[in-house]
């Protein structure tokens, strides 16, 4: 029955950190010490990440490269490398390599802080002083995910197609130039917009999520390490059944 | 008789299947100072988040005359990436629309009050524990609280700093007529600035006596409980 009813729980106390996150977005916007936290976790999120975000879209375009390289060679396509390698990462990888890296980097962080500041009461003083923990910790974190995941999105496809370009020139003798112009001379408005859009969905999840296990956590130090590894698990998970279901919806 | 501030009639909360609180029931006069002693486990910290609201009982009733309530929890519960500064101007800052020039002077004021004018510029990490539970006073002393709630306040402090925490409960009580629950295992310093004396256990009210009543009570639990703070070199 519990083993049933615990699932059913999360989600809706997910839910519910969803709604009321998203229904301060507004009075983070408004105010002024709203909008400083959200710069803070806007900075907080980009820099987290930003070195992790790096290396993973480096090497996973140079994986895309080297494999569908090695398929392209075998009909004397190579020209057609660079935009290959772009069209997978805008339609798919770099929001996927985005995301895993904000579930790792930054949805952690948030379930460790807020699971800590639950453990520690801080979150039962906030609601005593009557500032409503939705709105001053969950609202700015989500929003700024949201803001943030499309821009590493986007930054993800551009690192990941320099890698790919070092791969098609150096295993390839794809010259660089010819890489780049086929990579986005041929890369279409939709498949960014699609890239772009699961980026944000991703974003909003891996927020959603951590922020609700963080909220949730009970049980003391041991709780704050269930709370974070959950995130993370469960982030990832979502990544990649909404991706799907993002991918299905446009394709 | 004094006007009553906080009531707790019969007051019954379960968590699963034990009843924490079994039938509490006690009340707190405006401007009073009771101390609320008892062994650990008995619901002393559940009893001050009845009367703040974090928690509503499964039975009986809780009445509290105001709804300005300060609290004061064990770990002083700062935001560690504000300043204690930040910390206690965050209520005003947050929730009213005073002028930055009138929340600098009543900041100013609270900190003053709790001796940590010097530190206002620290973080919570920077300053010690007792440090810690006065900018949480301050905390609640600039929201201009009526009623504080302070759970186990000198307990994890040095007997000089304990000592200063119980002097600092008993200014604020007086020069500002607050209202004042004090939870604590510290039967010396109840006995110094307490009006009455609640002793709780197994989630009831047991006796609750002025200290001088307290010390004679032929109460067996509370001869006990008082003898085995004794014990323990009070
Ligand atoms: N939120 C809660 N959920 C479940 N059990 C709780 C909760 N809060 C307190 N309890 C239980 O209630 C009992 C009394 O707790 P507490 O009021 O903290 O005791 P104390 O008198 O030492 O302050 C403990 O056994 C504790 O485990
Ligand atoms: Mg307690």
């Amino acid at each position: 029955m519990s083993s049933i009813l615990k699932p059913v729980e999360a989600v809706g106390w997910a839910g519910i950190v969803a709604a009321k996150a998203v229904a301060n977005f507004p009075s983070v916007l408004c105010r002024r010490t709203g909008r400083e936290d959200l710069f803070r976790q806007l900075y907080a999120t980009g820099i987290r990440t930003l070195p992790v975000v790096t290396v993973v879209s480096l090497f996973m375009g140079m994986i895309l490269a080297l494999q569908v390289g090695l398929e392209l060679a075998r009909f004397n396509q190579e020209t057609l490398l660079g935009a290959a390698v772009m069209m997978t990462l805008l339609r798919e990888m770099g929001a996927f390599c985005c995301g895993i890296c904000l579930a790792a980097c930054v949805g952690s962080a948030i379930a460790a802080e807020l699971g800590t500041m639950k453990v520690n009461e801080e979150i039962d003083a906030l609601v005593i002083l009557r500032i409503p923990p939705m709105r001053f910790l969950a609202a700015p974190r989500i929003l700024a995910l949201i803001l943030m995941a499309p821009v590493l999105a986007f930054y993800c496809c551009i690192i990941g197609a320099v890698g790919g370009g070092f791969v098609g020139a150096t295993q390839f003798n794809v010259d660089f130039q010819q890489y780049m112009s086929g990579a986005f001379v041929m890369s279409e408005a939709k498949d960014l917009y699609v890239g772009i859009l699961k980026a944000t969905v991703f974003g909003f999840l891996v927020g959603v999520i951590s922020v609700a296990e963080g909220l949730g956590t009970t049980r003391g130090a041991t709780g704050v390490g269930k709370s974070t590894q959950r995130a993370v698990i469960v982030s990832f998970l979502a990544i990649l059944i909404s991706g799907y279901m993002v991918t299905r919806l446009f394709y | 008789m004094a006007e009553k501030m906080i009531e707790f009639r019969n007051v019954v909360k379960r968590f699963g299947e034990a009843a924490v609180l079994d039938g509490l029931t006690f009340d707190v006069e405006k401007g009073e100072i009771l101390a609320v002693v008892g062994p650990s486990g008995t619901g002393k910290s559940v009893t001050l988040k009845h009367i703040v609201g974090l928690l509503e009982p499964d039975a009986g009733e809780v009445t509290v005359a105001t709804d300005r309530i300060g609290y004061l929890f064990q770990s002083g519960a700062l935001l560690a990436w504000k300043t204690v500064w930040e910390n206690v101007a965050l209520p005003l800052v947050e929730t009213t629309r005073l002028k930055a020039g009138e929340i600098d002077r009543r900041v100013a004021a609270a900190l003053a009050a709790v001796g940590l004018a010097d530190d206002a510029a620290k973080y919570p990490a920077e300053i010690s524990g007792g440090m810690q539970k006065r900018a949480g006073l301050a905390r609640a002393i600039v929201c201009e609280a009526e009623v504080i709630l302070y759970d186990e306040p000198t307990s994890g402090l040095d007997p000089v700093t304990s000592a200063q925490i119980t002097r600092l409960i008993r200014d604020v009580n007086r020069t500002r007529g607050v209202t004042s629950v004090v939870v604590t295992h510290d039967l010396g310093s109840a006995f110094r600035i307490a009006s009455r004396i609640l002793l709780v256990k197994d989630g009831r009210a047991i006796v609750c006596l002025t200290p001088d009543e307290f010390r004679r009570s032929e109460n067996p639990e509370a001869r006990a409980f008082l003898a085995a703070a004794e014990g323990e070199g009070l």
